[in-house]
Formats: C-alpha cells, sequence, structure tokens
C-alpha cells in the first residue's frame, strides 16, 4: 500500500530544512529592518518641516509632555498627516500586490487598471450630484490652504467604492471572457481611466465653482486632508484585509504556479479573485475618497517588494504594505521639505517615481 | 482500488467532450491516456479531479465520491499536474512546499519541510533546492512540478503531458523518476502521452481514447497496429527492439485515414 515520502530516507535531508530555515529567517529580518526604517522615518517626519523640531522634542511630546505650539504641530498636523501616509501606503501596496496576484499580471495596480479613476469618478459624481462636497473657508481654513471638508463624507466613500469596482468588474470580466494578455488588461484599464476622465469632466461641467474646486483640489492626491475618524476607517480595512490575505497566502503563493495548479491544490480560484479584487477595490475607494488619486504607488510597492524578499507571498503581503507606507511617507516629506511653507501634493511625486518603473516593465515586458 | 470513474459525462458549451466514460485504477498501477488532439483526455483528467464538474457520473478515489469533498480534501487524495506549467518566482524548496497546501493550518510545520526535503532529495533535485524555479532548465522544472504534487502525499496523480517540451533524456528520466515514485508509494496514477513508445515502456496499461469514450483498455503487450489505425488513423507496425516494443509509423500515411472516428470500417 501506500508509504509516504517522508518515510523514505533521505540522506542529508535535515540538512536541506536547516538551510531553507536559514535563508527565510533572513527574509523575515529583513521585514522587521523594514519595519523599524520606517517608525524610524516616522519619527523623523514628525520632527521636519517648517517648525523644526528635535527628535527628542517629538518623543517628550508623544509621552505626553509636549507644551504650546510645538504640541498642536505635532498632534493636529504632524502627527495625522504622517498616519494617514503609513496607512494609505500600506493599503495601496497590498493592493497593488493583490492586483498583481490575482490578476497574475506584474503590470497590474489600482492605477494602471482604472480602479483609481473609478473611485474617482464615483467621487466627484457624489461632490456634484448627491451634494456631498463643501469647502470650508473660514479664518483658519481657507480654500487656498486646501483644508476641504465632505459634509457627507460617506456618500463620497460609497460612490468612490461603486467607481472602483465598475472597473474592476470590467477588467475581471474582460480578462475571463477573452483570456487576455497582461499587456491588453492594462490597455482595457486605459481605456477605462478614459472613460472614467470624461465622466468626470462631464460631471464638473455641471457643477458650480466650488464644486470644481473641491473635485479638482480632491484629485491632486494629498494626504493632509484626512481627519482621525477617517484614518481610523481606513486602518480598521487595511488591517483586515491584510488578515485576511495572511491568512490566505498559501493560496496566493498556489495562483503563481497557474490557475489549474491552483485549483489542483484546493484554492477556489474564482472566489479567492473575486473576494480579492473586491477587498483590493475597498482600499482603493477608501485611500482615494479621503486622500485623492495616489498614482503608480500599488505599481511601484509590490516590485520593489519582489526585489527584497522574493515572490512567496508570507513575506509578500506585509512587505508590499510596508513599501507602501515607506514610500508614501518619504515622498510626502519630500513634498512638504521641498516647498518652504505647504506641501507639494504626494500624487505629483508617487507619479515621477512610479512613471519611469511603469515604462521599464513594458519593455521588460515586450523582451520577454 | 485507488480510482473508479463510473459513466462519466462532460460538454463545452453544448458539445460533449467525454461520453460515458469509465476508468478503474488498482494501488501502484500506472495507465497511460492516449488519444489524438481533442480525444477528450486532458477534459477527463480535470473531470477525475473535479477542477472540471461533470455533468454526469461519479468519481471515487480511495472508496470516497469526490462530489461530497471540497476543495482540499480532494488535493489530500489527487495530486494534479496541469499540461502548460508556469515557472514561479520561488525558490524550488518554496515551490515544492506549495505541494503541502491542503496540509497546512497556518504555517508550514517541522514535518511539511522533512516531507518536502525526502522529495527533492527522492527526485534528486536537493542541490538545487534554493534555487530559483525560474533559472532551472525544462527537464529540472518539470522534476520540480512532479516533485510538488509528490509532496502531496496523494493517493492517486492525475498528469497531463508531463514529458512535452523535452528533450529525448529527460522524458526518459522524468518517466523513470514519476513510475518509481509511485510503485515505491503505492499510488495510483493516469499520465496523459502524445508519445506512445514512452507510454509502452513505462506504463502498465492503455487507454485508449476515441471522441470522448474509451475504445480500448488493454496492456502494452497488446496494443496492435490495429489500434494505432483505429485510435490516430495512422498506419503502423509494432517491433520489438532491445526487450522494449515500438511503434513505427509507416513513412506515407493515408490522407482518408485523418479522420479516427471514421476509419474503422474503411480500414479493416
Amino acid at each position: 500500500m501506500k508509504s509516504h515520502p517522508a518515510s523514505l530516507p533521505r540522506p542529508g535531508a535535515q540538512g536541506l530544512t536547516q538551510r531553507y530555515g536559514a535563508g527565510l529567517k533572513r527574509r523575515y529580518l529583513l521585514l522587521i529592518a523594514l519595519g523599524v526604517a520606517t517608525i524610524l522615518l516616522g519619527l523623523q517626519a514628525v520632527a521636519v518641516g517648517s517648525y523644526d523640531l528635535s527628535p527628542y522634542k517629538v518623543l517628550l511630546i508623544l509621552l505626553g509632555r509636549g507644551e504650546g505650539a510645538s504640541e498642536v504641530v505635532v498632534w493636529s498636523i504632524r502627527l495625522p498627516r504622517i498616519t494617514a501616509a503609513l496607512v494609505t501606503g500600506w493599503g495601496l501596496g497590498l493592493s497593488g500586490l493583490l492586483t498583481q496576484s490575482l490578476l497574475r499580471n506584474p503590470l497590474a495596480s489600482p492605477f494602471t487598471l482604472g480602479m483609481s479613476h473609478g473611485a474617482m469618478f464615483g467621487a466627484a459624481f457624489a461632490i456634484v450630484f448627491l451634494g456631498a462636497g463643501s469647502v470650508t473657508t473660514s479664518g483658519l481654513y481657507t480654500s487656498d490652504s486646501g483644508i476641504f471638508m465632505f459634509s457627507r463624507l460617506y456618500a463620497v466613500t460609497l460612490m468612490a467604492f461603486a467607481g472602483a469596482m465598475a472597473a474592476t468588474a470590467v477588467i475581471l470580466l474582460l480578462a475571463r471572457l477573452r483570456r487576455m494578455s497582461a499587456a491588453s488588461v492594462i490597455l482595457a484599464g486605459v481605456a477605462m481611466s478614459s472613460l472614467f476622465l470624461s465622466g468626470t469632466i462631464l460631471v464638473q461641467y455641471f457643477a458650480t465653482e466650488t464644486e470644481i474646486a473641491t473635485v479638482v483640489f480632491w484629485s491632486f492626491g494629498d494626504v493632509a486632508r484626512s481627519t482621525w475618524r477617517e484614518i481610523g476607517l481606513l486602518a480598521v480595512a487595511t488591517l483586515l484585509v491584510s488578515g485576511y490575505f495572511l491568512r490566505r497566502r498559501w493560496d496566493l503563493n498556489a495562483l503563481l504556479a497557474g490557475e489549474e495548479t491552483a485549483q489542483g491544490l484546493g484554492v477556489n480560484v474564482t472566489t479567492l479573485r473575486l473576494v480579492g479584487m473586491l477587498l483590493a477595490s475597498l482600499l482603493v475607494a477608501l485611500a482615494t475618497s479621503f486622500h485623492g488619486i495616489i498614482a503608480f504607488l500599488g505599481l511601484l510597492a509590490p516590485h520593489i517588494s519582489r526585489r527584497l524578499v522574493g515572490g512567496d507571498h508570507r513575506l509578500l503581503v506585509p512587505c508590499s504594505g510596508l513599501v507602501g507606507s515607506l514610500l508614501l511617507l518619504a515622498a510626502d516629506t519630500m513634498g512638504r521639505l521641498l516647498v518652504g511653507s505647504g506641501s507639494l501634493p504626494v500624487g505629483v511625486l508617487t507619479s515621477f517615481m512610479g512613471a519611469p518603473l511603469f515604462l521599464y516593465l513594458l519593455l521588460k515586458g515586450n523582451r520577454s | 482500488m485507488t480510482l473508479e470513474a463510473t459513466d462519466l459525462h462532460f460538454g463545452y458549451n453544448g458539445h460533449e467532450v467525454l461520453r460515458g466514460l469509465n476508468l478503474s485504477l488498482l494501488h501502484g498501477e500506472t495507465v497511460g491516456i492516449l488519444g489524438v488532439n481533442g480525444a477528450g483526455k486532458s477534459t477527463l483528467l480535470k473531470c477525475l479531479d473535479r477542477i472540471l464538474r461533470p455533468s454526469r457520473g461519479v468519481v471515487m478515489v480511495e472508496d470516497q465520491n469526490l462530489a461530497k469533498l471540497g476543495g482540499v480534501e480532494i488535493a489530500r487524495l489527487i495530486g494534479y499536474v496541469a499540461q502548460s506549467q508556469e515557472r514561479e518566482p520561488l525558490s524550488v524548496f518554496d515551490a515544492v512546499l506549495l505541494g503541502r497546501k491542503p496540509h497546512i493550518q497556518w504555517n508550514a510545520t517541522a514535518h511539511d519541510l522533512d516531507v518536502v526535503s525526502g522529495v527533492l532529495t527522492q527526485m534528486g533535485l536537493d542541490h538545487l533546492a534554493l534555487r530559483q524555479v525560474a533559472s532551472l532548465s525544462g527537464g529540472e522544472a518539470q522534476k520540480v512540478i512532479i516533485a510538488r504534487a509528490l509532496a502531496q502525499e496523494p493517493h492517486l496523480l492525475l498528469l497531463d503531458e508531463p514529458t512535452s517540451n523535452l528533450d529525448l533524456r529527460n522524458q526518459l528520466e522524468v518517466m523513470e523518476l514519476l513510475v518509481g515514485a509511485v510503485r515505491r508509494q503505492g499510488l495510483g496514477a493516469a499520465v496523459c502521452l502524445h508519445d506512445v513508445n514512452l507510454a509502452l515502456r513505462y506504463l502498465d496499461r492503455l487507454v485508449l481514447m476515441v471522441q470522448g469514450r474509451v475504445h480500448a483498455l488493454i496492456t502494452p503487450a497488446e496494443l496492435t497496429g490495429q489500434h494505432i489505425r483505429e485510435v490516430y488513423g495512422v498506419e503502423a507496425v509494432l517491433a520489438e527492439v532491445e526487450g522494449h516494443r515500438v511503434v513505427i509509423p509507416q513513412a506515407s500515411v493515408s490522407h482518408n485515414l485523418a479522420s479516427p472516428a471514421s476509419h474503422r470500417h474503411t480500414q479493416e
């Protein structure tokens, strides 16, 4: 009868397991180092800016021993912004990884598939037609300072989700029905992006000047505008989605070997893909409705992560999130430091970083 | 009995591909599934693993009805090797560790790692364990894929063209490793093959398929030129060369033999 390979004599097998374990441990240590680097950059980011603070003073303020203006700067301005960058970066990095892994397409990301533009269209629709947006122009918060408040926040989020899902549904349907190549799926994403951009322009045509200003400013991509409540909502969603995909990390690994092999290993590929894309859309919708379009981060983070820890989703899921956080925080901090007072929208900087990588991947794909 | 499939039916878009197919397999037995392109060989394997759901019929593996089992439970019984294989961006060890997925709850245990190490050593892949799959040759990559299926510790192996795209030496190596592992571990294996000579040399029984039906279920010793004509529409003779039976197709092939479905009466 049946005897299993584990019971067979295997000289050197123990040494092999140990060598493999040591390699895996090294990759986990790299992941921890990345986490520490992100925390250190976060602390540094709190300290630097037009109102400079020493890291020691920052630490005192965080421990509740601060006072005066510096305490307001840290707790009300910098910390929400930095936390928003960390959480949004993690969410976009993770959703980028999910789109790439689930569609088995290295060029996929929320931005290149049109999900971000779908979310933008949905949000613009909510702002203009559902009365979900208004601009606060009090003495403290002027339109120039760019602090916008959405009166009906959840209408924007829900419509952004619907827009992102519409783009996702079209991509999934095309990928399934037509068995399209990786590049063709991205071309479909370009078409979806154009469609949603045109839709957004059409929505703006019917908008008042205030609403246009809200939509345009909102679409810039900026982590400085969210409240603790919004950051909390995004953080909870990101945590839940991360947990779900850490649980499904072996399924994502199995998908690397092909759909039929994954099915043969007990993975329900259709359900995994549908649930995964739905959750990725949710993260993109939340991130986009709170912070606008942050281009290419979802493309950059997984590719950098693969270079660091390889293709194994046990490490790739947390690493893509961490790299996303680190990149967005670095870009936002750079945006603050480059401009004396105020800051550059972070979406502009991520585009500068991401577009060359996208072109490189496209050329690499063509060569292979 | 490892496998017992009864009255299997399956169709794509109204076109019936499997038409009441029966197949059984014993422990330690290897069966070759032969037939022309489109005869339903790959569809049969997918139906046996429930990657495709048969419209009618029952598949029992180790006396368990697969229709009543979940995907993971089926994966603990059956190791499936697909025809088109991807080079996953993983190390060889990680790629084979994927085979333990149906057994892993949260993380791979020491036992899972031991099984993988054992299979890699058994397949002669231990020296490549930490290399990336993408950097391997075609033959090495195919061995990794078979190693992954063995790491599943299945009772039944289903392999779709495991030697396609391999050179002669690698074809022989892969078949020897495969058949050796199946016999040592007492598994059952159904192998789709295009190469009749490989099937004759290595497998215990042959299922000859024509248009979604079992045309003949024979041992390699029973294969005749008439079978080849009926299944492939090709005139051939069988010869014995150094103890191995081989099929030698005739130099000229009659065009009116091209459709195996209709040749039986015209050729006999």
